[in-house]
């Protein structure tokens, strides 16, 4: 099993979601996140004075999935949060252990 | 006076209250940090508390009586605690208490995030007894700063032959905005900047609660302008037929003034920064009230929207100033109103239908206006700098740095503005991307 990570703009979030649901994605852990890439954030103007604004919104999603759905699952949040410009987000995958489901104490592939 | 105006009166006094709590207190309080909006409001809410109750002891006997002292104040104790006041008489005690109030108020965009409360609420009834009670008697109440015999006008002009040419400030371009933003100034300068300032980002946290306050700010200024009136002698239907006109042509100088200084701002910055802000609009409004104060019974409507437009401008390019000079006027007190009082103040001296300038009147007015302001800004500095240090020398004037990096709102309130964990107690908030997952895609990518 694999835990990818997806660090991705605020306004992609529910195309994302909708594209992994139909592929088979059946959870997720989202969360609001703040951070900065290549670009170094922004900058604001407030009554004539620049601020540089180092953290730029945006969202994360943690998905487990099974070792054969790993390509496809990055290849689906690749393909739908893009847009072509600076601060698109970057997805990256770690091997998981074990996965239990606390309800039912299932294991691994059977608790996804 | 008729009931129907006295009923009007009662309304207006109601609306400069509605000024500072809560439109000042939003206003600022948006443009504040996260940590320290509690405190913001709390500067103005505790102005209320203190200067509404130091007004009724001593503060009308000062500014209004007739036991007048060198033309610079009354008798404090002529009509201490209102001794000798009664019935309608209340009426103006009232509408004027609630000027004294947010002028004090005002103050306090100057001094975020870093004055003790503390030293707040010994500086705000010192200030007004130094500063404002005596100005307020200079202008309002026959003093040297009004039209009488041997005030500022009366000694520049006796000599000249010409007619007596009075001071004109109809609601308070000198004794408000001048006095608050001067104020501002030094009390500014005397606590220092605050830590990172120019160099970290120190944004306003919520600026829709800013258009909020601006909103019922100018609202509210409709008690302040409109209220302003004086029947002098007339009474029954004279007095209503005077009100009327002059109430509806100051109604509407407010308006349009504050129109145009809300584009007159917005049009700086997109001419500057590329985009037009909403705290952009919500300071126009502002300076554009401030501005028209002074000046809206002397002007005529297109006056007005000429005023309001160059104190939109002038004040959008003045707020850059505390950067430039290294005071940290942090909501910019001097910038909008210091700036557009002045604007004002002095722009009836072109723009007065009556006496102005550009209208024929030669330079005695606009003579009289610059120094009556100049005289207000002096009289507000020495004031504001002995009260400052003296409650400098009694109890300090700003919190521990840890406390200014922590958030003044915990440091001397022990309270926080905001629960941001979501995981406290059983009424957690779920975080707000959830929510929006019901909403249309359009709505999410707004």
């Amino acid at each position: 099993m694999k835990l990818v990570t997806a660090v991705i703009k605020p306004h992609k979030w529910e195309d994302v979601r909708e594209a992994l649901e139909t592929f088979g994605v059946a959870g997720m852990t989202v969360s609001e996140v703040s951070g900065y890439g290549r670009q170094k954030g922004h900058t604001e103007v407030y009554r004539g004075a620049e601020y540089d604004i180092a953290l730029v919104p945006k969202i994360r999603l943690e998905i487990v999935v099974e070792d054969a759905d790993t390509d496809d699952v990055v290849e689906i949040i690749v393909k739908t949060a893009q847009t072509g410009r600076i601060g698109d987000g970057k997805v990256w995958v770690q091997p998981v252990d074990s996965v239990v489901r606390v309800r039912t104490g299932d294991r691994d592939e059977a608790a996804l | 006076m008729d009931y129907g105006l006295q009923a009007w009166m009662l309304m207006s006094a109601s609306l400069v209250l509605l000024m500072t709590t809560p439109g000042l207190a939003l206003f600022y309080g948006g443009m504040s940090r996260s940590k320290s909006v509690l405190n913001m409001m709390m500067m103005s809410f505790s102005a209320v508390g203190v200067i509404g109750i130091v007004y009724v002891l001593w503060g009308w006997s000062m500014s209004y009586g007739s036991e007048d002292v060198a033309l610079l104040f009354n008798n404090p104790f002529e009509t201490f605690g209102l001794n000798g006041v009664e019935g309608a008489g209340y009426l103006s005690v009232g509408f004027q208490l609630t000027f004294a109030v947010i002028t004090a108020a005002l103050i306090s965009g100057a001094v975020a995030d870093r004055l003790k409360f503390s030293a707040w609420l010994l500086f705000i009834p010192l200030w007004v007894t130094l500063s404002y009670f005596p100005l307020a008697h200079m202008v309002w109440g026959g003093g040297f700063l009004s039209g009488v015999q041997n005030g500022l006008a009366d000694l520049v002009f006796s000599g000249d032959g010409g007619a007596a040419v009075a001071p004109i400030d109809y609601a308070g371009g000198t004794v408000v905005h001048i006095n608050a933003g001067v104020a501002g100034l030094v009390l500014a300068i005397l606590l220092g900047r605050r830590l990172g300032f120019g160099k970290e980002p120190i944004r306003p946290h919520s600026l829709p609660l800013t258009m909020i306050g601006a909103g019922l700010l100018w609202f509210g200024w409709f008690g302040f302008n409109v209220g302003s009136w004086v029947p002098g002698d007339l009474t029954g239907d004279e007095a209503g037929a005077y009100w009327l006109a002059e109430s509806s042509l100051v109604w509407l100088n407010t308006t349009v003034a504050t129109c145009a200084a809300m584009m007159g701002w917005l049009l700086v910055e997109k001419i500057r920064d590329g985009k037009a802000t909403s705290l952009g609009a919500a300071s126009g409004v502002v300076a554009g009230l401030v501005a028209i104060t002074p000046a809206c019974g002397a002007l005529s409507p297109v006056g007005s929207i000429i005023l309001g437009a160059v104190a939109g401008a002038v004040c959008a390019l003045a707020v850059g100033l505390k950067y430039k000079l290294g005071y940290d006027d942090s909501l910019d007190v001097v910038g909008v109103h210091l700036v557009g009082g002045l604007v004002g103040t002095v722009g009836i001296g072109f723009l007065a239908v009556s006496g102005g300038l550009f209208y024929g009147g030669g330079i005695r007015q606009l003579v009289v206006q610059v120094l009556v302001a100049l005289f207000a800004v002096l009289w507000s500095a020495v004031a504001t700098l002995v009260v400052g240090l003296a409650v400098k020398a009694i109890l300090g004037l700003r919190v521990a740095e840890e406390d200014e990096v922590e958030g003044i709102d915990f440091a001397d309130h022990g309270e926080s503005a905001y629960d941001m964990s979501g995981t406290t107690g059983s009424t957690s908030r779920r975080p707000s991307v959830l929510t929006e997952s019901t909403a249309t895609k359009e709505g999410a990518n707004a």
